[in-house]
């Protein structure tokens, strides 16, 4: 589209000509106030906080579904605009209940904002307000407060538009517009809950996340989903070094503003959970005892030593970051001298149209990157536990996975003479595990993931472990992590004796006698970056907070 | 000016201040003792502490305290108490309830070693639910102790009526 020549409160701007003028003053950094206009959703018009006024134009005009046009001349903040938002604020206002002190959206309300920068400040309405139902499950994932609804129809524009099933309607009309499911459906679509991010107020809210915290008591930190192969970007709310949400962080090469509901309630729990491997453990006697790292490292160093080079089999995994891969890869190679290195697969169900993956893992193409390939006449995966079963492969280490879920493997696993792994959660794998390194969870360390387009993106810590201090290992803070002294018990979740798996793998290669210096993540990519061909002359710099595709990534798509 | 040079300054101007009554010394006594043993005479303004006790009025600012009404607190949990503390001494975790107020705090704590009675809590809390009781008398033998739940911090509405009245009347 060709470019016009506009002016917005007297400056004149170049704009996209096919552009509405909300859009067009957002690309140049002026915001207009909105409420039903979402950047990744058609217009609407119906909310009317938008209006500027138009040179020319008789009335005031909605900036979303307003195109521009050559010498168009926009005024976004003189009187008539202020006193005509004032005047929609309070309309919105009348019947809107006074909640925000039991409202879970206070604090990230657009309606709250708005009514403090754009409207008189107090209310002029002494009738009785309409009364809506509350605390209505519209879906299994999303809690609805009719009255709080202010009508912009977001939520059922984002099912009609982006996860394609009809499922919200409005019925009735006037004050009495009220927010309801088609007869007979739920909202519980795989994307339902983001609803929630996009509505505007406190009408939908998050089952799972419902009271468990005010918003500005939380911590945020970027990172990536660990759900499935998209790798979407995320922000891990924390308090009290527990994770308490997720939520999708805008990346237009990788999820744009959404994410699946499987991966926002399901991926974090794991790392609060009670079965948390909380300090490494060799089995006595049968069970599986705590003992320091050092004797943990001891322990493995002269089992894997008693054998074969060619008996012994190891495992990357595809749930570990290219980091941990890459050491696990070095360290096979270099100190047992196995060529016999792979990992487990995850393919369950079918890639969607919006963005799930049938891959169920974050890094499966970053582990191969990383060097989790068989060398020459090595095992694969599969050969790999055929040749457990049949007694030739009797020794395994492998990061963290539980393979013994893998149907056919936990029968193979049960012949193995040393068994030792990676885990962060008991699982099936540990049971039969001789030993169990605590590793930290994807919350609890820094590192890169590679998604299904090879996108390589960084995660990083948002739950310390024991090893960790929120404020010397640059952590976000909250302001309770910020001013807790001693003796305070809040900003004191439980820690873990949990390490990074490339920590852990060092510090065994160290007990056979390999030095890896590295001191932390960023180190051990600072060489993959030398080293690798795919990751060459990359760095946690150039991979920022959207992250940048690896050297090997496909050009479209 | 050092500090020897600075008093024997101040001791020269004092000499030369005093009037030849104050020099005399013994007329400056005699006026002393007449206020004291005046004072003796008069209505007592002290309390023989901890034998009696003293009750303040609803405008003092002693430990803040949580209002139930029949067992159940007014507190929805919002958080703004423990937002605006200065001192950050408030702990709330909220929970659902099936009564129309639709949270309550689960837990709720304040670190009375962290407390410094400003009534910050009192003046946000949109449910009057905090306020500041006349209760002085804070003493602990370990930091532990110090921290008051639920347990410690609820009260009834008919035995708080007076600082809520006060509240009211100066709203
Ligand atoms: S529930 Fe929220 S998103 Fe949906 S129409 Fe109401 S205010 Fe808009
Ligand atoms: S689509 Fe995949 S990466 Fe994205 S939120 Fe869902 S599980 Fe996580
Ligand atoms: S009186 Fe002040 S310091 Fe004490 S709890 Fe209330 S807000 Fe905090
Ligand atoms: S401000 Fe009042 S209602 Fe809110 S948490 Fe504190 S005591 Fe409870
Ligand atoms: S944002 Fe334009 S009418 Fe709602």
């Amino acid at each position: 589209m060709p470019n016009v020549t506009i002016t917005i409160d007297g400056q004149p701007y170049q704009v996209d000509g096919s552009k509405t003028i909300i859009e067009a003053a957002r690309a140049h950094g002026i915001s207009i106030p909105h409420f039903c206009w979402h950047e990744k959703l058609s217009p609407a018009g119906n909310c009317r906080i938008c209006l500027v006024e138009v040179e020319k134009m008789p009335k005031l005009a909605i900036a979303c579904m307003t195109q521009v046009t050559d010498g168009m001349v926009v005024n976004t903040k003189n009187e008539r605009v202020i006193n005509a938002r004032e005047a929609v604020m309070e309309f919105i206002l009348i019947n809107h209940p006074l909640d925000c002190p039991i409202c879970d959206e206070a604090g990230e309300c657009k309606l709250q904002d708005y009514a403090y920068k754009y409207s008189q400040g107090f209310s002029r309405f002494v009738e009785d307000k309409v009364h809506k139902p509350k605390r209505v499950e519209v879906g299994p994932r999303v809690m609805l407060d009719a009255e709080r609804c202010i009508m912009c129809s977001r939520c059922v524009r984002f099912c009609d538009e982006v996860a394609g099933e009809h499922q919200l309607q409005f019925v009735q009309r006037g004050d009495r517009v009220q927010l309801t499911t088609f007869p007979g459906k739920e909202l519980d679509n795989p994307y339902s809950m983001n609803v929630v991010d996009i509505c505007p107020v406190g009408a939908l809210t998050n089952k799972d996340f419902r009271f468990r915290s005010r918003v500005w008591e939380m911590s945020f930190t970027d990172s990536v989903c660990s759900g499935c192969a998209r790798g979407c970007n995320i922000e891990i709310g924390v308090r009290n070094n527990e994770i308490l949400r997720l939520t999708p962080r805008k990346n237009d090469d990788v999820n744009s503003v959404w994410m699946c509901d499987h991966g926002r309630v399901e991926t974090f729990k794991h790392v609060n959970a009670e079965d948390r491997i909380k300090a490494p453990k060799v089995r006595k006697e049968g069970t599986l005892a705590p003992v320091g790292w050092d004797e943990a490292f001891a322990k493995v160093a002269s089992e894997l030593r008693s054998f074969n080079a060619s008996q012994v089999a190891v495992l990357g995994s595809a749930f570990a970051t290219n980091e941990d891969n890459y050491l696990m890869a070095r360290f096979a190679r270099e100190v047992i001298g196995t060529r016999n290195i792979d990992f487990a697969r995850h393919q369950h169900g079918q890639d969607d149209a919006v963005l799930i993956r049938a891959d169920k893992t974050p890094n499966a193409a970053g582990a191969e990157a990383a060097g989790v390939k068989p060398g020459d006449s090595g095992l694969s995966f599969d050969q790999i536990i055929a040749a457990v079963k049949e007694g030739k492969i009797k020794a395994l280490y492998c990061l963290e996975d539980d393979i013994a879920a893998i149907p056919g493997v936990r029968e193979a696993l049960e012949k193995l003479e040393f068994f030792a792994v990676h885990a962060t959660n008991h699982n099936a794998t540990t049971e039969l595990a001789d030993v169990v390194f605590a590793a930290s969870a994807f919350a609890e360390k820094s590192g890169t993931w590679t998604n299904f387009r090879h996108r390589v993106q960084r995660i990083r810590p948002a739950v310390a472990t024991l090893e960790q201090d929120r404020t010397m290992d640059d952590f976000a803070m909250s302001r309770w992590d910020k001013f807790a002294a001693h003796n305070d018990k809040w900003g004191k979740g439980p820690r873990r004796d949990a390490r990074p798996s490339w920590k852990i793998v060092a510090g065994l290669a160290g007990a056979m006698g390999t030095k890896y210096k590295f001191s932390s993540a960023d180190e051990v990519f600072g060489e993959m970056s030398h080293k690798l061909e795919p990751f060459r002359s990359l760095s946690y710099l150039k991979v920022g907070t959207k992250g940048t595709p690896l050297h090997t990534a496909p050009v479209t798509a | 000016m050092s500090n020897d040079t600075y008093l024997k300054k101040s001791e020269e101007v004092r000499r030369k201040d005093l009037t030849f009554w104050q020099r005399l010394y013994f007329p400056e006594i005699l006026k002393g003792m007449t206020v004291t043993i005046g004072e003796m005479f008069k209505p007592r303004v002290t309390v023989n502490y901890p034998e009696e006790r003293f009750t303040p009025p609803s405008s003092f600012r002693g430990r803040p305290v949580l209002v139930h009404e029949n067992g159940t607190e007014r507190c929805v949990a919002c958080g703004l108490c423990s937002r605006v503390c200065p001192a950050l001494a408030i702990e709330v975790q909220a929970a659902e309830t099936p009564l129309d107020k639709e949270r309550f705090p689960e837990k709720f704590e304040i670190n009375m070693t962290r407390c410094i009675f400003c009534g910050f809590c009192e003046e946000v809390c949109p449910e009057e639910a905090i306020i500041m009781s006349n209760e002085y008398e804070l003493a602990f033998s370990s930091q532990q102790e110090s921290v008051f739940g639920k347990d410690k911090l609820l009260k009834s509405v008919e035995e708080m009526k007076p600082r809520l009245d006060f509240l009211r009347a100066h709203r």
